[in-house]
This record gives C-alpha cells, structure tokens and sequence, in this order.
C-alpha cells in the first residue's frame, strides 16, 4: 500500500469494525431474544450495517442522530458502548437507560444520541426540531435522522420534509430503504413514483445510493453532511437495503420468497467491505482477528449483562415528573 | 397592579419570559402579524423576531414533535395548538413521546415544552371546536396539566410552565380571553398545585376550574343571599392538584360538588369525588355530586350549546338539595 492510501484503508478498516460490532450485537440480541432472555421488540440491523456506520464515520461528536425502532446500529456507529446499550436491552441496572426503555429506547445524550424510537417517523419530526434548537442557538451541529421506507407512508414524515425546507435547518434524513415496511413489501402500499420524487417534491436534493456499499454510503453521506453544515439546507439520502431477518427478532420473515432473500444476502455489505480491504492489501488474518476479538467483546457484554443487577423497585417512581410525580401508594 | 385581559396577561408573561431566558421560543400557526387567536402574541414577533416567534405551517404532528426535538436540544418551546381538539391532532407527539421521554431514557433529558391549547365552548363553534379535553392529559403519567381561570393567575403561571423542565399542557379557556383583572406584572410564578379559595362558605365545597369559577362565584353569591355558605375552590392546576385545599374545606363543609364544562362521564370531576370518598367518606353528610357537560358532542344551535353548559342557577339548586 502507498502512503497516500494508508489513511484511507485505516478509514475504512475502523468502519469495517464498527459494522462487525454491530452485527455482532444484533445477533446476540436477536438470539437472546429467540431463546427468552429478553422480553418484547427486538428489531434487528443485520444487513444494513454499512448505512449507520458510513453516515456516522461522518459526523462529529457533537452532532446528534434521531433514531427509530431498528436502532442498535445507529447508537453503536456514533459511539455508544455496547455493554450499556446490551444491559438496556436486558432491563437491568447500568443500561444506558436505567433499563426502563429496552431496545426501542435506547439513547445517550452525552453522544447527541437522541434516541431509538418505537413510532414510526416520530424520531423525524424531533430531529427537525433538534435542527431548530442548533440554528436558534446558533451552534455548529448537523442532525441526521434515521427511518425506514415505511416512514415515507407517514403523514408527520411528509410534515418534517417540508418543515425542513421551509425552515432551512442543518438536517439529512436518511431513508433505510429495506423494500418492508413491517411485514408488507413497501411497494405494495406506496403511490406515484417512489421515495426519491417525494424528497424531491419538497425541493431537498435527494440521491439514490446503494446502501449495501460501505464507500459509496460515506462518500454520500460526507457531501450531504457538509453540505448541511454549510447551511445548504437539509439533504436526503436514499440508501437502498435489505433486511436480512423479518421484522423483529420473532418474526421469520416467510412471507418473503425464499430467492428473493438469498439474492440480496448475498450482497452482504460486510463481505464487501472485507474483500475491499483484502484487495488493499490487509491480510485476511487480520481481519480474523478482528471478527474473534469483536465477538469476544460482545459475548462480555453479554455476560456482562446476564450477571448484572435488576434495578431497584424503587426506581420505578423516578422521573417520571417533578410536579406531580407520583408516590408510593 | 394594572387592570388587563386574560390574554393581555399571557402576553405579559410570555414577553416576561422571553426577555430573561433566550432560549424561551414560540411556534404555531398566525402567531406573527396576528398575534395568535386572542392576540395573545400581538408584538412579540416584531420584538423578538421570526426565528423566536416562528409562523408554522397547518402541521400539529411537527409542531409538536419538532417542539419536543428542540426542548431536548436545550430550548424551552411554547407550542401554540389552537384549539384543544387540534392538540388532538398532536395526540401522538405529546403522549408517545414528550410524556415519556425523561422517564423511557432513564432520566438523561427533560422535555422543558408548554403546550398550550384552548379548551372550551365559545359563541357557537360546535363540536370540533368547542371540547374540554383536559382529563384526557391528566391521566397521561409525565404531563402537568394547568387551566387558568383569571388573568392574574394566567400571568403567574405561565410563567412557571415557562420554567418549568416538564411538558406542561396548559389550558387557557376560549370565553375567558377578554375577562379582565388587576394583575400586577412583578409577581413571581406560582406554584403548581397550589389551589385558590375564591369564596368561603361552610356549608358546601364546590371545587372547579377554569371557565366555571366565574359562573360557581355567581352562584356562591345567590346561595349567600339564601343563607347557605358555599366554599368556591378554583383548583388552577389540574395535576397536580390541590387534594390537601379540597379534603381541608370537605372537612369543614361535609359536602362535595365538583363543577366542571367537560363532559361528565370519565371527566377530572369523578377523580376528584374518588379521591375525596376514599380519604373521608366518613366526614361527607351527603354523597358528592357532579355537575358538567352531557356525553354529547358540543353542537351549533344555541338553545343545544346551552343545555350543554351548566348555569349558575344548576349549581345553586344543586348546592341546596345537598345542604337541605
């Protein structure tokens, strides 16, 4: 490799972590989730890795991220730490929330993490406002918010295209296009001519990228980024996917034909990102490594969690409000 | 003190606020050259500018959503819905999301948001335009839920809906925007739950709120010129609410009577007569009684509208059957 390449090939092996701890997470989470040692949504990432993990190489710690049911990825790419978010998930004290939120919910604020998010499209008017708030207090910070093409069905969704336009705000709506909105083929229940037209429709310059394709996402992802934080406006990003399980972790997804799946399994965005490397010349061992040494950590956070704590009883009664809250009764 | 509108006074405290915290901001629809329905933001653009006093379009989904975005980013927003049935329209964003979010993420954020929508029946606006939803907020964990009923209490508590770091549903009545008062602008904010006893009497509590307190004081006066003593509790915010104000007058007066505009059936009043049974039922010499709306949507035709609303001279025939 060249010197001028070296940084770039670093680049991208540090992202090829970031997705590899993300599937990693998303599978022990679908699994814990399968075998009853976590209770309710378990939505999984697996397959849409590249996405989270191109957007977020591109922002700076102190941007925020709305996120929405499918959330794990997103909270891991821009940062937050796995053995937290997986007690979250396993409602015990020490989750990132207390253990009172579980996979729908989880956020770190200290991250600009603004949270997963069980309604579909909420996550997306709030990420307007967050805009709202950045401009209003005339800081230096881009929102990107996260959702899935079922989203595009949704009245508030339409509602924040054109709130973002009207009001000029610093935010890139990323579309996770992974063809289902929960069960249903998205293209089944979705009029005129498709999801790009309806960005267009509002005057947001809008791209269709291949969401599978970790560099095209950051070299995407980097322009619409910059062009928001250089007050252009908002941007939107079609990135088309797959999700390679159903809809949630219980879900086997068999309402999908069987070569339809395999098809796009097969465009595996980390494979792709391992072959990319490979080809620049990072050994194959390396990359072994990398996949133990990343599961390795995950099965900690696991253990990690299975051994901590409930929270207290108590807590229940916290934060819920400060006039008004409620009393032990 | 200075003699002003209910609105007059909401403007007061709004500008109040905007000038001490600038992080204080207003959005909803005609809010700028208007100033609102009531003129309850008349001037504030032309002080304050575009970008704090900010014109929407008809979207209440992101008005309210992008409101609690921004009160999670570091700003207090003052969400301007209209009307109560449009906050209905925003139904989603404040209960799913603003009522929750401190508490589903473990305590890391607050959602510093008032979220004002006028309740109420006024001049024949009919059945999309006239509700009383305030129960329907009160029994969402995380909400306060306030409704003034004069100008100098609209004044003080809206500043402390301003400050407070909760979401705070705050309901204004429509027929009291022109009510006038003293009210004197150095007063602080007032405390949540913090009920007023407008009329004392030891006969008979009768606890209300907002549009209702003028008509229960009408009331208080005709039942005085009969001889009987009627205890008028205006309970300014709904949750929390006074309990310790109401159980201490039910203990003098041993009787209940809750009035309010909202429909009766699962309206605050059965709360409030709950409550008041589980504590003292022993110390109550009659059984509460409820006066409010019938379980009807709210229609155009005055005579109709009428029989919805209750009178003064319901709540005096009432307050007597239970004193006698």
């Amino acid at each position: 490799m060249t010197g001028t390449q070296a940084p770039r090939i670093e680049r991208v092996h540090g992202m090829f972590l970031t997705m590899l701890l993300i599937r990693a997470f998303d599978e022990a989470a679908g699994d814990a989730r399968r075998v009853g040692r976590l209770r309710g949504s378990v939505h999984e990432y697996i397959g849409e890795e590249a996405i989270a993990t191109g957007v977020c190489a591109n922002l700076l710690p102190t941007d925020y991220i709305s996120s929405y049911h499918r959330g794990h990825g997103h909270c891991i790419a821009k940062g937050a730490d796995p053995a937290a978010m997986m007690k979250e998930l396993y409602g015990r004290a020490g989750g990132v929330c207390g253990g009172k939120g579980g996979s729908m919910h989880v956020a770190d604020f200290s991250l600009g993490i603004l949270g997963a998010n069980g309604v579909v499209a909420d996550g997306v008017t709030m990420a307007v406002g967050a805009a709202q708030a950045v401009k209003l207090r005339g800081e230096n910070r881009v929102v990107v918010a996260f959702f899935g093409d079922g989203a595009l069905n949704r009245g508030p969704m339409l509602e924040a295209l054109n709130w973002a336009r009207v009001f000029d705000l610093p935010v890139v709506f990323v579309c996770e296009d992974n063809a289902y909105s929960d069960r249903t083929r998205t293209a089944s229940v979705t009029g005129g001519p498709g999801i790009l037209a309806r960005a267009a429709a509002f005057g947001i310059p809008a791209e269709t990228i291949d969401g599978n394709d970790l560099l095209t996402v950051d070299a995407a992802a980097g322009r619409f980024i910059n062009a928001a934080r250089a007050g252009r406006g908002p941007q939107f990003l079609h990135a088309k996917t797959y999700r390679w399980r159903g809809h949630l972790a219980l879900d086997k997804g068999l309402y999908r034909d069987p070569a339809e799946v395999a098809a796009r399994v097969a465009e595996d965005p980390l494979a792709r990102v391992a072959a990319w490397l490979i080809a620049q010349g990072v050994a194959a061992a390396t990359l072994e490594v990398d996949r133990r040494e990343v599961t390795a950590r995950v099965d900690a956070a696991v253990a990690a969690a299975e051994a901590a704590p409930w929270p207290d009883v108590k807590t229940l009664f916290d934060d819920v409000q400060d006039a008004g809250a409620p009393a032990w009764r | 003190m200075a003699l002003m509108t209910y609105a007059q006074a909401a403007l007061l405290a709004l500008r109040q606020e905007m000038e001490r915290d600038p992080t204080v901001w207003a959005l909803g629809e005609d809010l700028g050259p208007e100033g609102g329905v009531a003129g309850q933001y008349l001037g504030l653009q032309r002080q304050f500018g575009k970008h704090r006093i900010v014109d929407t379009p008809i979207s209440e989904s992101t008005i309210m959503g992008a409101a609690i975005g921004a009160a999670i980013c570091g700003t207090r927003p003052v969400v301007e819905l209209r009307y109560a049935d449009f906050g209905i329209c925003a139904a989603d964003e404040i209960v799913n999301q603003a009522a929750k979010i401190r508490y589903m993420l473990g305590g890391q954020v607050r959602v510093p948001a008032v979220i004002r929508q006028p309740i109420g029946m006024r001049d024949g606006m009919a059945a999309q335009h006239s509700q009383s939803t305030e129960a329907w907020w009160i029994h969402i964990p995380g909400l306060v839920v306030v409704a003034p009923a004069t100008p100098a209490d609209n004044h003080a508590l809206l500043k402390t809906a301003i400050r407070c770091d909760d979401p705070v549903v705050y309901m204004e009545h429509k027929e009291l925007w022109a009510a006038t008062d003293e009210v004197n602008a150095a007063a602080e904010p007032m405390p949540f739950g913090t009920a007023g006893i407008l009329h004392e009497g030891s006969d008979i509590t009768i606890v209300t709120w907002s549009s209702m307190v003028p008509v229960c004081l009408a009331a208080a006066g005709k039942l005085a010129a009969r001889g009987c003593g009627a205890e008028v509790i205006d309970l300014r915010t709904l949750w929390p609410w006074d309990r310790e104000a109401v159980c201490a007058s039910v203990a003098k007066t041993g009787r209940l009577l809750v009035v309010h505009q909202a429909v009766r059936v699962a309206g605050f009043g059965g709360e409030i007569v709950a409550e008041v049974a589980e504590r003292m039922f022993g110390s109550l010499k009659t059984a509460p009684r409820r006066l409010a709306a019938p379980r009807t949507p709210i229609p155009y035709s005055e005579p109709l509208e009428t029989r919805c609303r209750i009178a003064d001279d319901r709540i005096v025939a009432t307050a007597l059957e239970m004193i006698e």
